[in-house]
């Protein structure tokens, strides 16, 4: 009986664990939709390449100029 | 002569060239741009692409309604004193420099906190302090770097609109449900009876129900009200069995967990919601940075200059009364109707009547809304108010309320009809069958008739099919509003085209000369006659004649609406108008000329024409076999006799077409069974466009005004019309070939189903196995046309 009850445990431990991690990426989700970052899916994937030719451009300047929005 | 090109803008440098700091400028604008960049340490913007800019025009006094509370506070999406916040559209935004140029404004104005593009809508966001900075500096700032922003009488209105993110929060849960059943009920997959899963498959089966509950209530709502709306319509669209299906699902699964027989099909369910979604999704996505529902308010100014007392303020158009005396600058717009006070109007209605040439007006003339002035400043006073302006007035036309869409029965419903009665029949019977044969199992197999003939598939098909063939258009510069213009522009019969701006290129026209042979000095005197007007004719006729040299003229003339006059050592030579010079024969009326003098001695005559598109009887000659061709001109009949040549003898011609008149000529043909593709350039065609099945706008430059249509084709494209309706064509037979496919999908089911012997792994497994299927041969068999499109 004490196998049981320890099966017992472990599964409902561990579907809690799976259920709340999925939950947890399930919000993080929906607040980056809220927060528009599924508006706007191309302009990133320029943007990102910028970052590089700052460095390289203004090397004497601390690469203060990243966006932090 | 080599060609040289401007380091900023890339135009070919003419005329004047400019050198600074060892590179080739076309104009002072360009020059000052680079100045800009280069003292800002921003030339890494001619890093990423060579010569990604454009010239700053003049804008002086443009922006000064700018200052006005009342339009800032339209204008800006926050503002709460010390800071603002912006979005402004700007058309000239295509490649990664300008992004870059406009996500680095803070380092030319300090006050501008940040600034962010979104590539897709052309705009950007700017966040700028007011303490020492204002809209207006911002938009100045930005004219002055060759980004002008476009601001138009519709970004005037109240309340932000919200972006609609419903789509992707559905996604978003049906996916996640997806998922997680998948996962919890890949135990049951196993028929082991293995003790630990015989143990707690209760536990398992009530959160796969939990699951489910959103996508069911949420996720897939929008398929229940969609069937309801059909039925309650009497049209059995795709979206009843759908309904019929997630319901029976939905029910039968329940069912099963209460009563302990079986896990049910809460995997299917939810795979199933979240397949259709993604056919959504992929349908949906459009052009962000086109508009296909533009009136007149998107091609109005917000404010206009109005003169009070002898003082210049800048007013909201909605603001004019009738009696206002209002001052128009070059190039800007008439907003109302009114009589013209003072000033030279020369106004450019091309893109109101279809009306290719700017037309003088004198004091006293009456000017209609809509028009463009063209040289210098005007004063004109209001005699009507921006919504009784004749132009408006053609807006409360009901065509424009009409939404094409739901006029249309779409293939997928047409089949819908017949699939939804076919399955109920096979349900019905093969229930009867089991009723007499094994009752106890008759309402499994009901359900199960119900629950595998969902047509996911069939549902796929068309939101995969034209939805890659939509993005295979936007590639070749032809934009569609949606995905059902593809089903509407396979079905059209008669194509329907307007003339000035649609079948002529407004860059250019051409001209033929007519007369006594000019000797080589008189050329020479011509072109350098030519080369001191601003009149559109001498440009065009400057630009057609062969290089001479320049030379230095003693005399030089412009009679206003006449001609010019020009001294060259001894010679005289005139141009223009047949009275100007002296000419006093019959001229042919219809065709614009400009006449020659050299020494009072006549020589003759330059006549205009249009100068058609390249590919265009080609283009027509492909298109007639298949198609009633009709020309619906505003203009006069000049062109007549060139058209005909050109044309296939069976295209009708019509000329002095108002825009009812077109309206009127397409509903006629409509209401004899004629399914019409109207195809236009400019706001006069606007009626025509929305009353025809499919209205598509010719524009030389996407970004600006092309009145509402159901689709915008790029003007360099225009020769491909025929490949582009013979693709929707193809994208239709995929359509149907691909019903096929998911139909074979459907009898392997319903054989399970009849037989009684549906088990939800069978479900789980054929339910996403056709549905791939689909999307894959729908996406390969379109890439397919569109590669034979390039």
């Amino acid at each position: 009986m004490t196998l049981t009850s320890l099966g017992m445990s472990a599964i409902y431990i561990l579907l809690t664990i799976s259920i709340v991690v999925a939950v947890g990426f399930f919000i993080a989700f929906v607040i980056a939709v809220r927060n528009g970052q599924f508006d706007d899916d191309y302009t990133p994937s320029v943007r990102m390449l910028f970052e590089d030719e700052l460095v390289k451009d203004n090397q004497e300047q601390t690469n203060k100029t990243k966006k932090s929005n | 002569m080599e060609q040289h090109n401007c380091f900023h803008c890339g135009d070919v440098c003419n005329s004047e060239q400019i050198t600074y700091d060892e590179k080739l400028f076309c104009c002072n604008g360009c020059k000052t741009v680079y100045e800009i960049f280069s003292e800002n340490d921003l030339t890494c913007y001619y890093d990423l692409q060579s010569s990604p800019g454009s010239a700053p025009k003049e804008i002086q006094g443009k922006y000064d309604f700018l200052a006005q509370e009342k339009i800032i506070e339209k204008l800006t999406e926050f503002n709460d004193g010390h800071i603002q916040i912006a979005t402004l559209y700007i058309p000239h935004i295509h490649c990664s420099s300008c992004i870059w140029i406009l996500e680095n404004l803070n380092k030319l104005n300090s006050n501008i906190t940040s600034s962010q593009v979104n590539f897709g809508k052309k705009n950007v966001r700017i966040t700028y302090n007011t303490e020492k900075f204002s809209l207006k500096e911002a938009v100045l700032l930005l004219s002055a770097i060759g980004y002008e922003p476009y601001i138009s009488l519709e970004d005037f209105k109240t309340g932000k609109e919200n972006i609609n993110r419903t789509l992707i929060y559905k996604l978003g849960v049906a996916g996640f449900a997806f998922g997680n059943v998948m996962f919890l009920s890949f135990p049951e997959y196993f028929k082991g009876g293995e003790f630990w899963l015989e143990q707690y498959k209760h536990v398992f089966r009530w959160l796969m129900f939990a699951f489910s509950l959103p996508v069911v209530f949420y996720a897939g709502r929008d398929y229940f009200t969609s069937a309801y709306k059909g039925l309650r319509a009497g049209i059995l669209n795709i979206d009843v069995p759908i309904a019929l299906g997630l319901v029976v699902l939905f029910v039968r699964s329940t069912f099963e967990i209460v009563l302990n027989i079986g896990a049910g099909f809460f995997d299917s369910l939810t795979g199933l919601v979240f397949f259709l979604l993604l056919g959504r999704f992929f349908q949906q996505r459009t052009y962000s940075f086109l508009s296909f529902e533009r009136d007149y308010k998107s091609y109005f100014p917000i404010a206009i200059t109005k003169i009070e007392n002898g003082i210049e303020a800048p007013i909201q158009v909605y603001d004019i009364e009738k009696g206002d005396r209002l001052l128009i600058r070059n190039e800007e717009l008439i907003p109302v109707d009114g009589i013209l006070i003072n000033g030279r109007a020369k106004i450019d209605y091309s893109f109101v009547t279809g009306e290719s040439e700017a037309i003088s007006k004198n004091s006293g003339d009456k000017l209609f809304a809509g028009g463009k002035q063209t040289s210098g400043v005007i004063e004109m006073e209001a005699l009507k108010s921006v919504e009784q302006s004749y132009l408006t007035q053609l807006w409360s036309n009901d065509v424009f309320n009409k939404n094409k869409e739901d006029s249309f029965t779409t293939l997928t419903n047409t089949i819908s009809k017949r699939f939804t009665i076919a399955v109920l029949s096979i349900a019905f019977i093969s229930t009867a069958y089991w009723l007499l044969v094994d009752a106890s199992k008759a309402m499994n197999v009901f359900t199960a008739v119900l629950i595998i003939a969902c047509p996911c598939a069939i549902a796929l098909s068309a939101p995969f099919t034209l939805g890659n063939l939509l993005r295979i258009f936007g590639k070749l510069k032809f934009y569609l509003k949606n995905a059902s213009v593809i089903e509407q522009l396979a079905a059209i019969d008669t194509v329907i085209f307007d003339k000035t701006g649609t079948i002529t290129s407004n860059k250019q026209s051409t001209a033929t000369y007519d007369g006594a042979i000019l000797s080589s000095s008189e050329e020479i005197q011509l072109k350098n006659t030519l080369r001191g007007s601003n009149h559109p004719l001498s440009r065009t006729l400057y630009d057609i004649l062969d290089e001479h040299n320049i030379i230095t003229l003693n005399h030089f003339e412009e009679h206003l609406g006449k001609g010019i006059e020009s001294k060259h050592q001894n010679d005289t030579m005139k141009i223009g108008s047949a009275s100007f010079v002296g000419f006093n024969q019959e001229t042919t009326l219809l065709n614009t000329t400009v006449h020659i003098t050299s020494n009072d001695e006549y020589k003759g005559k330059y006549t205009f024409y249009n100068s058609y598109r390249k590919g265009l009887s080609k283009l027509f000659n492909k298109l007639k076999t298949d198609y009633d061709l009709v020309i619906l001109s505003g203009d006069n009949a000049g062109e007549m006799e060139n058209l005909k040549k050109l044309l296939p003898s069976k295209t009708k011609l019509i000329f002095n077409q108002k825009p009812d008149d077109k309206l009127e000529y397409i509903k006629y043909h409509q209401s004899e069974g004629a399914k019409v593709l109207m195809i236009g350039d400019g706001l006069n065609d606007a009626g025509a466009l929305a009353q025809s099945d499919v209205g598509i706008a010719i524009s030389e430059n996407v970004n600006v005004f092309s009145p509402a249509c159901d689709a915008i084709l790029d003007a360099n494209k225009f020769n491909y019309l025929y490949q582009y309706i013979k693709a929707s064509k193809q994208a239709i037979k995929i359509i149907k070939w691909s019903f096929l496919l998911s139909f074979f999908y459907n009898i392997i089911g319903l054989y399970f189903a009849v037989t009684g012997q549906l088990e939800p792994v069978i479900a789980a497994i054929l339910m996403p196995l056709s549905s791939i299927s689909i999307v894959i041969f729908t996406t390969v068999a379109t890439n397919f046309i569109g590669r034979k499109l390039e």
